[in-house]
């Protein structure tokens, strides 16, 4: 497919809906306590961002303009709705974890912007791998603030892996000699945290393709 | 016909159809779905009353059995409390309680009471509770033991003016920096203790009485209050335990 590396490295890095675009803060601020539940939001996100998408591609020839946000929020509610109810009936344990995030995703901004400006102009498997990006995209940022929050916050690392993996991840736990600072798991903490996250994306982004504008300026001093 | 016009008719229609698609997407996982949710529930119910109670010490259908009681002053919330009557052959084995323990220092403090017939306590859990991560939620089975300290008691073991807090006289340890939490599951665990050593003939009477009247209807769903009572299983993953300052409750 013409363009998929540059389809997904456009979901997943360059407009990443957590850190630069800045989208789906609700539940990303609310759930990033620790790594699993950053894990398992993330999971859940990508799964409804790639059905959401998919769908909303098939019936982009149908699409009124003046009402689109209006159908694009009805797709996507009653997708969750449906995921939520199917998950509960047949993957019980893992909606034990997932089910408490899943109703969240409803208000993530993330994927009304993926079915305005991605799924209603394309067809269904770059909007479905588009989908694919964008969700690994903000579960990646999921997982490091829910990681950063939880090492500085509790001092632990993979606490409550059990509920995602099973008895067996149990072992997976880290417990740092250190009592942890319980602003990072405060609210506070998760802005503190994501400010990081975002800088350390920016810094890398901007060491990989130096900006012509800041180069000139440095040009200029020199 | 001025072409607006045709462009509104076509928006309400195609919103119209995406509307019926979605209901009939919905009501179809809804078909589909719901008994095995259902029974996921009435599992986990169990799983929660099996905490408590040793399920070879009964032989009836415990969801089936139960009657709600309301008594303030003994089980801690003006609500109705769920009551799960446990017989064997037939003959009254055991009963849970989903009483409260009202005077938490966050508080209510939820709890499942497992007591046999002869009174004595066959196991305690806490369902929810608002206590302070670090302190108080030590009566979580998950975070501490001292819950089971509960198991093989009675009202006449220890005797009744033992059943408080070491730092009240009484029997049963509190934890550093919280004396407030263990004082109010302590009085609640005695509390229903009470109530059943008071109320038990009558309270399998009716179980026996509803259930006869139940018997060829269908079972009947999970209902709401006993759902609340496994709704912790799905938080507590949430509800990281947090070293709070001593003795500050978190905002």
């Amino acid at each position: 497919m013409n363009g998929a590396g540059t389809l997904f490295a456009d979901g997943f890095w360059r407009n990443n809906a957590a850190f630069v675009q800045l989208l789906g803060l609700c539940p990303l601020l609310a759930i990033t306590t620790t790594l699993v539940n950053g894990l398992a939001l993330g999971i859940a996100t990508t799964l409804v961002l790639i059905a959401t998408n998919s769908v909303v591609s098939l019936i982009r020839g149908a699409l009124v303009p003046s009402v689109r946000i209006l159908i694009f929020v009805l797709i996507i509610a009653s997708l969750v709705t449906t995921i939520d109810m199917l998950a509960n009936a047949f993957f019980h344990d893992l909606y034990r974890v997932l089910g408490l995030f899943i109703p969240l995703i409803i208000t993530n901004c993330a994927i009304l912007a993926q079915a305005e400006s991605v799924a209603s102009r394309h067809r269904i498997g770059r909007a479905a791998l588009s989908g694919l990006a964008t969700g690994l995209g903000f579960a990646a940022a999921l997982v490091m603030l829910g990681g950063l929050r939880e090492i500085v916050g509790t001092g632990t690392l993979f606490s409550g892996m059990e509920f995602l993996l099973g008895e067996a991840a149990r072992d997976v736990y880290l417990d740092l000699p250190y009592d942890g600072m319980l602003a990072a798991i405060l609210p506070p903490g998760a802005f503190f945290g994501l400010a990081v996250l975002i800088a350390a994306r920016n810094y890398l982004a901007d060491r990989k393709k130096p900006d012509p504008a800041r180069r000139e300026a440095a040009a200029i001093r020199q | 016909m001025a072409d607006r016009d045709r462009q509104g008719l076509r928006a309400v229609l195609v919103v119209a159809a995406i509307a019926v698609c979605a209901a009939g997407l919905i009501s179809a996982s809804h078909e589909i779905s719901a008994e095995r949710i259902e029974r996921n529930i009435a599992e986990r119910v169990m799983q929660s009353l099996h905490e408590v109670l040793d399920p070879s010490l009964y032989d009836n259908d415990l969801i089936g059995s139960q009657v709600q009681v309301i008594d303030p002053d003994l089980l801690g919330t003006t609500d109705p409390v769920q009551v799960f009557l446990a017989t064997r052959d037939g003959e009254p084995a055991a009963a849970i309680f989903a009483s409260v323990a009202p005077l938490g220092y966050n508080g209510a403090i939820d709890l499942l009471v497992g007591v046999d017939a002869e009174g004595v306590i066959q196991g305690v859990r806490v369902t929810d509770h608002r206590e302070t991560p670090g302190l108080g939620d030590q009566i979580e089975i998950s975070i501490s033991d001292w819950i089971t300290g509960f198991d093989g008691t009675s009202l006449a073991d220890p005797p009744l003016p033992q059943w408080a807090v070491t730092a009240d006289g009484g029997r049963f340890d509190a934890f550093t920096g919280a004396t407030v939490t263990p004082r109010a599951v302590v009085r609640a665990v005695r509390d229903t203790l009470v109530y059943f050593d008071e109320n038990q003939a009558e309270l399998f009477e009716r179980a026996a009485a509803e259930e006869a009247d139940a018997t060829g209807a269908e079972t009947e769903a999970v209902p709401e209050r006993v759902r609340a009572l496994v709704a912790d299983g799905r938080l507590r993953l949430h509800r990281t335990a947090v070293p709070g300052p001593a003795g500050a409750p978190l905002p």
